[in-house]
């Protein structure tokens, strides 16, 4: 999965890197352990930026090259952070026959932000999901976890207005 | 004294349209009328009917509501519980006797021709309360193979039910089973649990794990005691936060009531289960890459043989199965192989759980005996296509699969039948699309997504199907030749033969089927230059038509590169050259004078 490093600073509290090391601590010994130490710094973190992965790699005693490539292997893993107001467009099968591209293009077109980044403030960003599973309510979109379904494209300037 | 139970359906898509706060609001308005003693609210997994989410039903008349809002509570408490008159405006209208009396769910045309073995539970119990799991013969299968029955015992009833693996497959579950039950009790082995449904479109797994998750866990025990195993693993897609939660509650009471851990039922029998979460990686529902990825590693698939009953996660013996596999053995234990085998087709046998979604009424999950005709499933259950329009094909197997035409919609449905016709069973997707999907379209979107979900470690399948993808877009531009044709059929066989797994092996299906099935389609885009359901932009022309045209102005001024003019009061034309297919213009227009051809 292609995925682009972030423009956004990176914004770790010491707090959080000690919660982090506590994470891995626990973690220690345990076969497979790198997939549930990176979700959980993600749940940390919000996102993981090259300086966590690097965190990871060291307390870890494994190569960042390895940790890199796990991370950027799954979808869920994501290098940029969210926006304070995050976008998701569904974009699973029957969402897609029901006109979801044509939603996210509209997004992108009134935001002039394209699927899978974030404004360099950080206020919004945009992406397309795999399914959600919300297939009823098809096409739907997600704003911060508050789902919006049976869209037609006419729909969407109306909702980003709410949170404008 | 309990007289009414209120059952919320608290699956995904429910929950997406306000469920939860329907069940709050339930819980709260019961309260205030002083009616907790009397009327008990059940929040429940999937009813599957989602289209018409929220859904809301009330026993023990069985009164069934749907697009339920929080604003509808106050009136259906004070009116029907206190009351005892339904709230008729909400009361599905399937349900509804001509005089206004509630008929039978199980009468409805959605349910009529369902039979529910893995969804059994689903919809009926609170999959958070293991008491309601063991009142509806939850763990009896455990403890009869635990008791009566030796581990070769349960392998042979599996075998003889002619059990077949669900996530797509379709290997006989018991063969899988014996193959890793070599020597017992000598080496650690394993039993896992594919639950990362990464077929877009398709909600089946996770319907059963949020609606009656015990079935699974027990499931996994009696595999493990099949074998000789004492671990279970759930890859769980961490995308299905509920499902996740319903497990971990699971798992926990389990614990509590000794039937997971130690020495369960006295037997000396050990087994639990540990949940490991997949971070949204389709390759994974590959059971080699699985495994690599509850290693923690990318989740490359590996070559087989070895098989993972021999060498499979940590290097061990394993049994890999889907969780729609798992929730239909317990009943198999418990009423025989025989009871089984009376369901379905020669070769297929039991049900199969379908995921009903796209241009359909009844969008939903249904569960139908093998051998159940697409016609039935599609015009019967799922209520027939919306808005008057044509049904144009069904698509199952997801990314993997490919397309059923409307000339075949009487065949039986079974893991050979859709095999013969080029698609494939899959995990149970099934999309249904009319006239306005384009299929060049349809076999291109499934394309951009395996290209970006291909692993990236076989050069057929990661180089191939971006090749694949590259055609495809070339002739949707409208650039496209003939020749391109042989190009894309060629190319797909290749992937196919060659590519290390199941990914890339079935990579090309899409695209393989709609050649074969709507060929003429492709030809209008590289000959006619036309894309005849209206969908790809670059071959879509915006045209107004003078007698309809009223010369309001509007779309002159919406479009965004002063493509349309024309004075007011006249018939607008649009300039072809100038226009970038927009489709401002068609939006904006009152008269529906302006159409995309």
């Amino acid at each position: 999965m292609k995925k682009n490093l972030t423009t956004v600073m990176f914004r770790g509290t010491k707090a959080q890197e000690e919660q982090l090391i506590e994470v891995i601590d626990k973690h220690r010994g345990m076969p497979g352990a790198l997939m549930p130490v990176l979700q959980q710094a993600q749940d940390i973190y919000g996102y993981l930026p090259i300086e966590v992965q690097k965190i990871i790699a060291e307390r870890m005693g494994i190569s960042l090259e390895e940790v890199f490539g796990v991370s950027t292997f799954y979808s869920q893993f994501v290098l940029n952070p969210k926006g304070e107001i995050a976008i998701a467009v569904c974009l699973g099968t029957a969402c897609y026959v029901k006109g979801s591209g044509e939603i996210l293009d509209k997004i992108t077109e009134i935001l002039g932000l394209p699927s899978g980044s974030t404004t360099p403030d950080g206020k919004y960003s945009l992406e397309a999901t795999r399914c959600i599973g919300a297939c009823g309510l098809a096409p739907v979109l997600t704003i911060n976890n508050e789902v919006y379904g049976r869209l037609g494209k006419a729909d969407v300037a109306g909702i980003l207005e709410k949170y404008k | 004294m309990i007289r009414t139970h209120v059952l919320v359906c608290g699956g995904t898509g429910c929950t997406s349209s306000g469920s939860v706060k329907i069940h709050d609001a339930l819980v709260e308005e019961i309260a205030k009328k002083g009616l907790e003693e009397e009327v008990k609210v059940v929040g429940t997994g999937c009813f599957g009917l989602c289209a018409l989410g929220p859904v809301v039903i009330v026993y023990p008349e069985g009164t069934f509501y749907s697009c339920v809002t929080a604003e509808d509570v106050p009136e259906i408490v004070e009116e029907h519980f206190l009351k005892g008159r339904p709230v008729q405006r909400l009361v599905y209208h399937e349900t509804k006797a001509a005089d206004g009396a509630t008929t039978s769910l199980s009468e409805t045309s959605f349910y009529k021709k369902q039979k529910r073995i893995a969804l059994r539970n689903c919809g009926v119990i609170n999959p958070e309360n293991i008491d309601e799991y063991i009142a509806m013969d939850g763990y009896q299968a455990l403890g009869k193979v635990l008791t009566e029955m030796t581990p070769d015992d349960v392998i042979q009833t599996i075998l003889d039910s002619g059990l077949r693996g669900r996530g797509g497959g379709g290997f006989p579950t018991g063969l899988k089973w014996k193959f890793a039950s070599g020597n017992r009790g000598n080496v650690q082995k394993y039993v896992a649990c594919n639950a990362d449904e990464g077929d877009p479109g398709a909600f089946m797994d996770r319907s059963i794990l949020e609606g009656d998750p015990h079935a699974v866990l027990e499931a996994m025990a009696i595999a493990g005691y099949a074998i000789g195993a004492d671990r279970g693993f759930i890859y769980v897609r961490a995308e299905y936060p509920i499902a996740i939660n319903r497990l971990e509650v699971a798992i926990k009471q389990a614990r509590e009531y000794g039937l997971l851990g130690n020495d369960i039922f006295g037997t000396g029998f050990n087994f639990d289960i540990e949940l490991r979460f997949g971070a949204g990686a389709f390759v994974c529902g590959e059971e080699t890459a699985l495994m690599t990825s509850i290693e923690g590693n990318r989740g490359e698939p590996r070559p087989r043989p070895p098989f993972p009953a021999v060498k499979g996660l940590f290097g061990q013996p394993t049994v890999l199965n889907n969780v729609e596999t798992y929730a239909n053995s317990p009943q198999i234990i418990l009423k025989g192989a025989d009871w089984f085998t009376s369901m379905g087709t020669e070769k297929s046998k039991g049900t199969k759980v379908f995921a009903l979604g796209g241009k359909i009424t009844n969008t939903g999950l249904v569960e139908v005996p093998m051998g159940t005709t697409l016609r039935e499933v599609i015009e019967e259950i799922g209520g027939g296509i919306p808005n008057g329009k044509q049904f144009k094909a069904a698509q199952t197997g997801g990314p993997s699969g490919g397309c059923i035409p409307a000339s075949l919609i009487d065949t039986p449905i079974d893991y050979d039948n859709l095999l013969a016709i080029g698609s494939m069973m899959g995990s149970g997707g099934l999309i249904v699309m009319d006239e306005d999907t384009c299929m060049v379209d349809l076999a291109r979107f499934f394309l951009d997504f395996t290209v970006d979900e291909s692993c990236g470690k076989c050069t057929p399948c990661r180089i191939g199907t971006r090749r694949l993808l590259e055609i495809l877009d070339k002739i949707i531009a409208g650039n496209g030749e003939m020749e391109d044709l042989d190009r894309l059929e060629e190319l797909s066989n290749y992937i196919k033969s060659a590519s290390l797994c199941g990914l890339g092996q079935t990579a090309p299906n899409p695209v393989l089927s709609t050649l074969r099935y709507f060929r003429d389609e492709y030809i209008a885009h590289i000959v006619d230059k036309k894309c005849p359901a209206g969908v790809c932009k670059s071959l879509l022309q915006y045209t107004i038509d003078p007698d309809k045209c009223k010369g309001c102005t509007l779309c002159a001024r919406k479009c965004p590169v002063n493509a349309i003019s024309g004075t007011v009061k006249q018939p607008h034309v649009i300039d072809t050259a100038k226009c970038i297919k927009c489709g401002a213009c068609m939006d904006s227009c009152k008269f529906k004078a302006i159409y995309k051809a």
